[in-house]
């Protein structure tokens, strides 16, 4: 699944209830207008906030209290409490996590790292394209809007041998690239590359948009080359920019699951953590141990958006970009 | 910044790679759809024998037609329900100062970063209890709960942009507070709540860790969980042409949705991410 939300609001929080307060009435009203404002702010807030405590906040607290448990469904009766014991299991063994724990790190480094070339390119070239610029721009919107799984059986069928038209341009007629791991793996980050470089591009575009052409144009006549005026003009005024798409990207690139379900069903060791989490909750049907790798996913893209906004100063959604 | 005609061609054939490799795997869905099923794996490009028999077929199926009821009719609803509450959210985050907004936003945040995955686990146990697996609302109540943190985030985004200072105006002039909400307010909010309805319809239309989870028959299953189920007509047959061909067609409301509003998507998408 996608993350939720293109981007968040930046700033929203910041300068709300701006322009609420009209005049300066005496401190007595100021105060009852408050108390009415918030009164009806949270009657405003009160379905979404119900809706998310239900649906979202119950079942989180609820998986983090079955990792906690033996429970098996298999073994349906034999449920009790082990602690860390889940945790211990998965984190000591050798096997199938740290495997599928480093599959995952490797598509998302590749696919954002090409996303980010790659979108710095599209957005370029919606930039600089001025007749066809709304022609370019749906193109790609097609790949951001399509269905993962249909692009992933797209790309699928593309591969599978005597079926497709990439094998049969690239590969050799004994060849089945989505048997082997490097290569399914390899065909799983053109597919996540295809879909989401449209997402980062339209951001880059959004912050190339505010690089002013007069510091391009002086840096010109300085005599700056195309390369310098990228790194030391554009880049520094779009990092705002940049660090927003490189978060999102990768917080959903870690969570990456339909493309790999359509394409490999993880199969050759091409498993994601999420969809090691998914075949240990539907096939293994050990609840215990599939609810302590969610929390483990969980604590893994908290780490990554802790990392991201302390680190590198990405701003937090909810706070003014600049 | 000027460009030589050496540039603009430059350019001119940048846009054509573009349009190219965004176009192909889709034109390729939509060539193996048609197919004639003898040439399925010929591994040509195009057909070479056209055929609608793909699409009769995916037709005469009930695992497609429900699915694809299922499909229209959750999105739309969890798309309804989830701007409607998002909207009234937004607004307070965007005009009113309460206790609490903090927490309202960092909640949301949790959720949207939340993996869905581990969600999928605690639900699937309540929904079947509570006797909600395999239902409609079984889907409706996820989507619009992931939708909220899209909703509140990009509209609170969208309503700082209106003058509000217009509803006093009209106030002013003598309009009553309805009045004033329906012909100043409602018609500068209404293009926000549109570009936000679009995107949260495209997540809910493309779902699919939750749609193959709480769902197991055609009750409820959405198209993109029931191409995943599509076997060939006989045991022998490879569904290709069946799944092609259902891939197109859930592939057209995108289409529509992208030639149409492009723009608006575009601004949804970069709302309050730069202020330009």
């Amino acid at each position: 699944m996608r993350l939720p939300f293109g981007t968040p609001k930046m700033g929203a929080v910041a300068e709300a209830g701006a322009g609420v307060s009209v005049g300066r009435p005496r401190r007595r009203m100021l105060t009852e207008r408050q108390r009415a404002e918030r009164k009806l702010a949270w009657m405003l807030c009160a379905p979404a906030v119900a809706i998310m405590a239900l649906v979202a906040v119950y079942p989180i607290l609820y998986a983090i209290y079955l990792s906690f448990l033996r429970y098996d469904l298999r073994f349906p009766d034999d449920r009790h409490w082990i602690g860390f014991a889940n945790y211990t299991s998965i984190l000591s063994s050798t096997g199938l996590w740290w495997q599928a724990f480093g599959v995952t790190v490797v598509i998302t480094v590749v696919s954002v790292t090409i996303e980010l070339v790659l979108g710095f390119a599209v957005a370029f070239v919606m930039h600089r394209t001025l007749f066809t610029r709304g022609l370019v721009r749906t193109a790609v919107l097609i790949p951001y809007g399509i269905v993962t799984v249909v692009a992933a059986f797209s790309w699928q069928y593309a591969w599978t041998p005597g079926t497709g038209y990439l094998v049969s341009w690239f590969g050799n007629s004994t060849s089945a690239p989505l048997t082997h791991q490097w290569s399914a793996i390899a065909i799983i980050i053109l597919a996540e590359v295809w879909k989401t470089t449209p997402f980062m591009a339209l951001l880059l575009l959004a912050g190339l948009s505010l690089v002013p052409d007069e510091l391009l144009r002086a840096a010109k006549v300085d005599g700056a080359t195309a390369w310098q005026r990228f790194i030391r003009v554009i880049v520094p005024v779009m990092k705002p920019a940049i660090l927003v798409a490189l978060l999102f990207r990768t917080l959903d690139a870690f969570r990456i699951f339909d493309n790999i379900y359509i394409l490999t069903q993880g199969s050759q060791n091409t498993r994601s953590v999420s969809i090691l989490n998914y075949d240990q909750l539907f096939t293994a049907l050990n609840l215990g141990v599939g609810s302590a790798m969610s929390v483990l996913i969980f604590i893994a893209v908290a780490l990554i958006a802790f990392t991201f906004i302390k680190g590198f100063g990405a701003a937090a959604p909810g706070q003014d970009l600049r | 910044m000027r460009s030589t005609p050496r540039q603009k061609l430059g350019w001119g054939i940048a846009n054509v790679v573009v349009l190219v490799i965004a176009a192909v795997p889709v034109l390729w869905l939509v060539s193996l759809s048609f197919k004639d099923p003898s040439t399925l794996t010929d591994g040509s490009f195009y057909p070479k024998k056209w055929t609608f028999e793909n699409y009769r077929g995916i037709f005469d199926q009930p695992l497609f037609t429900h699915a694809l009821v299922n499909s229209i009719g959750i999105a739309i609803i969890a798309t309804v329900l989830g701007v409607t509450f998002g909207a009234m959210a937004a607004y307070a985050v965007a005009r009113l100062e309460f206790g609490g907004k903090q927490l309202l936003i960092a909640s949301a945040l949790l959720i949207a970063m939340f993996p869905p995955i581990a969600l999928v686990n605690p639900m699937f146990n309540l929904w079947r209890q509570i006797g909600l697996f395999d239902t409609w609302p079984g889907l409706i109540i996820p989507y619009m709960t992931f939708s909220l943190p899209l909703a509140i985030y990009t509209l609170s985004a969208f309503f700082r942009e209106i003058p509000w200072d217009l509803e006093r105006a009209a106030a002013l002039d003598g309009a009553t507070p309805l009045q004033a909400f329906r012909s100043v307010i409602v018609p500068l909010a209404a293009p926000g709540i549109f570009t936000t309805a679009i995107l949260v319809f495209l997540y809910c239309w493309s779902d699919f860790v939750f749609a193959i989870s709480l769902t197991s028959t055609n009750n409820a299953r959405t198209v993109p969980a029931a191409i995943a189920f599509f076997t060939g007509a006989s045991q022998f047959q490879q569904p290709t042409g069946s799944i092609a061909a259902a891939a197109v067609v859930i592939t057209i409301p995108v289409a529509i949705v992208v030639l149409l509003f492009q723009r608006r998507i575009v601004a949804g998408l970069t709302a309050g991410a730069v202020k330009g």
